[in-house]
Order: structure tokens, then C-alpha cells, then sequence
């Protein structure tokens, strides 16, 4: 029989949950004798090639191309994890919910303390993807079938939970292992 | 000792004194009761509604309402729990709570509250409301972000330190916390020194420069959920018997 599938993709997240993906350190080799990755950073697979069991979200989605990989996401995958408080809540980056985007485009391409922009040009080269009114965590626009906080996640979550639902055993996090920072 | 009186808590016989609350009785009994708005220095604010009980098939706030003799409290019950866990979830989703960059994480009530019930994510959606920080005090900041409106630094700022530095306004959902100033935390009395500032549950009121001094791994709620000091003593009383 063919291993399961498993496809990851970063959206508006920093990759931190990555990292934690790989902080599962020697049980990676593990891991691929029990799955193969499909479209993900850790491949560098850009497209769908088949099917996923599961698919690993971090971050949330903060512009259109987000949205776009997250559809994408839940039509290729049988189950979706939300990885991290980005993809569960916004995160970071939902800071700038309740902030209308133009004040925040303001703020970051010509008011801000920092900033030297002479022309006072704001992008909006057609190749940039568009940037969403607000940041939605991943639930809000697709179907989320489990969420696993932290930020990032410990390693030893994502691996629980990883090989929890590859065997289709019940999840049962330890106290240390639900955080959210 | 005449002022003794028996109460039965989960079905856990429990011996308290004439004029203390289920909350009191219960914490001395090594049974923990969920609680945000609650402290032990201060009167029971009874806003949080955490330590919801059953009395007489009746819903009550277990640190408001006096032991009685022969009193069946249920606590530690499934619709109880889902209760709870609700309360949690909407104090989450109704403010902004960002815990990866709040100095409070670790140390956080509301959080170690949501890690004890074993939330991953809330379930009902985020509000995102756009709320005002106030850094304005040098030494103090004040993040309504983070605000659970219980109350505890209003009556820390009043029945401890004798001022009257934050106030309630407004109702329902339109209640905000104030400060008693024009608008600025700046102008008010509040000093380095006071006990309102040892009283938020959550990091809407902070102390400034002293964020992170204890690192991840070592804080309150890091390995031992909230409660844990409570249920240790029925535990060590079990070990005596």
C-alpha cells in the first residue's frame, strides 16, 4: 500500500511551525517511512501531485494568495490541521485587524518614523498578490478539522498529533504540550 | 469548635466555618474551583462567573454564596464544565488576546485556565475589536486589548491602596474599563507601589521593563495547571491519613 500523503504550506505565518516540524529532530526519519510530503516547503514541491491525508496550515491569510493555497488546501486534503496561532487566530499579523489597510499601508510605505519613500508609492505592482481588508484566521475560510495552538507548536504536538491521526488513534495532548506561546 | 458546619461538595464530605463561601470552604478542602474575578485579599467581585455552582438545582457564585449546614454543591460536573468552557472561549474571542507577544504568557490566568480545560481554540469567532493601549504612565502600561473586565485592579485600587484609580463605564457590551483622569493612566494617582497593579489576572495591566525576566519553562503555569497549590493540600491531607 502507498504511504499517506502529507502537504504543508506557510501562509501569512514565519515559518516557525516549520521550524518546530523539524525540531522532531532523528523521528523525521521516522516520519517519512510513515508518510510521503507532498506540495510543501520541506520538498519544495509547488503543486499537488496527488491526494493528501493531511494537510499542515500555518499562518493565516492575510492576502488573496493565501486564500487561493488554503482552497487549494482543503480540496487536496482529507484532513486540515491549523498549526499555530497564526493559522488559528491570525496571530501576529492579525495585530493589524480593527486597523483599516489604508491607514496600515500608510503607516508602513509613507508616514512611518522610519520609512524614506520620496515618490510616497505605495505597491500595487499587479505580480503582488492583494492584501485582504483584514487577517483571517484559516477557519474562517475554510474548513479547519483540528487545530494545534503554539507559537510554535512544541514539536513533540506536531509528532503526537501526527501519528495519532496516521494510525487513527485519539488525540490526547499533555498539560505541557497545549500552549500558546 | 461550634461554628463547624459540614457541607457536601461532588459528593466529597466537606467541614467549614460559620461565615465562609463555597469558594473558601472548598479551596480549604483542597478542591479547586475555577475563578478569574476572585482574590483572596479583595471582596468577591462575582463578575466572571467561573465558579458557577449548583445549590438546590439553582446556579450560584460559589464565592459569594455562604456555607450552610448539610448544603449539596455541585461542582465538577459536565454542563458545569461546559459552562466554564464557554466563558473561557468568549473572553478569548471578545478582546484581543495575542499570547505570543504578550509579556503576561505563562503567568496568565486566563490562559492557564484554557490550558487546565485543554483548549486548543475557541469556538466562536473572533471579534477583533480595536481598542486603545495606554502607555501614557511612565512606569505602567494599560492594554484594554487584554481586559476581562473583572474587576479586581477597581477593587485593589480602592479597598487596598484607598484610591479610586480605575472605574467601570458603560453597560453590557459597550462596558469599559476607565481611569479616573481626564483620559490619560499619566494623570491619575496610580504609583509604582500599588497593589492594583498585583491584581489583573491577565497583562491589561503591566509593570514596564521587567516583560520576560522569567524564561519559558519556569513560569506559574508552564508545567502545573492553575489550581494545582489548592488540590496539593488535599492531597497531602490524603498522605496523613
Amino acid at each position: 500500500m502507498d504511504k499517506p500523503k502529507v502537504a504543508t504550506a506557510s501562509l501569512a505565518g514565519c515559518f516557525g511551525c516549520h521550524m518546530s516540524l523539524l525540531d522532531i529532530d532523528d523521528r523525521i526519519l521516522k516520519l517519512i517511512q510513515l508518510v510521503d510530503f507532498d506540495k510543501s516547503p520541506v520538498d519544495d514541491i509547488k503543486k499537488f501531485t496527488d491526494r493528501c491525508a493531511v494537510g499542515l496550515i500555518e499562518g493565516g491569510c492575510a492576502n488573496e494568495e493565501n486564500v487561493k493555497v488554503l482552497q487549494d488546501f482543503r480540496r487536496h486534503c482529507d484532513l486540515l490541521i491549523a498549526i499555530g496561532e497564526c493559522a488559528i487566530m491570525g496571530g501576529l499579523p492579525a495585530m493589524r485587524n480593527g486597523i483599516p489597510v489604508q491607514e496600515c499601508l500608510a503607516e508602513a510605505y509613507q508616514k512611518g518614523p522610519t520609512v524614506h519613500n520620496p515618490s510616497q508609492q505605495i505597491p500595487n505592482d499587479p505580480e503582488l498578490p492583494l492584501i485582504l481588508d483584514r487577517v483571517y484566521p484559516a477557519h474562517e475560510v475554510v474548513k479547519i478539522d483540528y487545530q494545534l495552538p503554539g507559537c510554535p507548536p512544541p514539536a513533540d504536538t506536531l509528532w503526537e498529533a501526527l501519528v495519532a491521526l496516521l494510525n487513527g488513534k485519539p488525540l490526547h495532548l499533555p498539560y505541557e504540550l497545549i500552549k500558546y506561546d | 469548635m461550634s461554628d463547624a458546619i459540614t457541607l457536601t461538595i461532588d459528593e466529597v464530605e466537606v467541614t467549614g466555618r460559620k461565615g465562609q463561601t463555597i469558594l473558601q470552604a472548598a479551596d480549604d478542602a483542597g478542591l479547586y474551583i475555577p475563578r478569574l474575578c476572585w482574590v483572596k485579599k479583595l471582596k468577591p467581585g462575582a463578575t466572571c462567573r467561573l465558579c458557577t455552582v449548583m445549590v438546590n438545582n439553582r446556579p450560584v457564585a460559589a464565592c459569594t454564596q455562604p456555607i450552610t449546614e448539610g448544603m449539596i454543591v455541585l461542582h465538577d460536573t459536565e454542563p458545569l464544565n461546559r459552562y466554564r468552557r464557554n466563558l473561557i472561549d468568549m473572553m478569548f474571542v471578545e478582546g484581543n488576546h495575542m499570547c505570543p507577544v504578550c509579556e503576561k504568557s505563562g503567568n496568565c490566568e486566563l490562559q492557564a485556565l484554557a490550558y487546565r480545560f485543554g483548549i486548543t481554540a475557541p469556538q466562536y469567532p473572533y471579534l477583533f475589536p480595536r481598542r486603545p493601549v495606554d502607555a501614557s504612565h511612565p512606569d505602567v502600561f494599560l492594554d484594554q486589548n487584554r481586559c476581562i473586565q473583572c474587576g479586581r485592579c477597581v477593587r485593589a485600587s480602592q479597598e487596598l491602596d484607598g484610591k479610586s484609580v480605575f472605574q467601570f463605564f458603560g453597560r453590557g457590551a459597550q462596558k469599559k474599563l476607565g481611569v479616573n483622569a481626564e483620559a490619560r493612566l499619566a494623570d491619575t494617582n496610580l504609583n509604582l507601589t500599588d497593589e492594583a497593579l498585583n491584581s489583573c489576572p491577565v497583562g491589561a495591566l503591566l509593570r514596564k521593563r521587567v516583560g520576560y525576566a522569567i524564561p519559558v519553562g519556569r513560569r506559574l503555569y508552564d508545567l502545573q495547571p492553575i489550581g494545582s497549590e489548592i488540590e496539593a493540600k488535599a492531597r497531602r491531607a490524603a498522605n496523613r491519613k
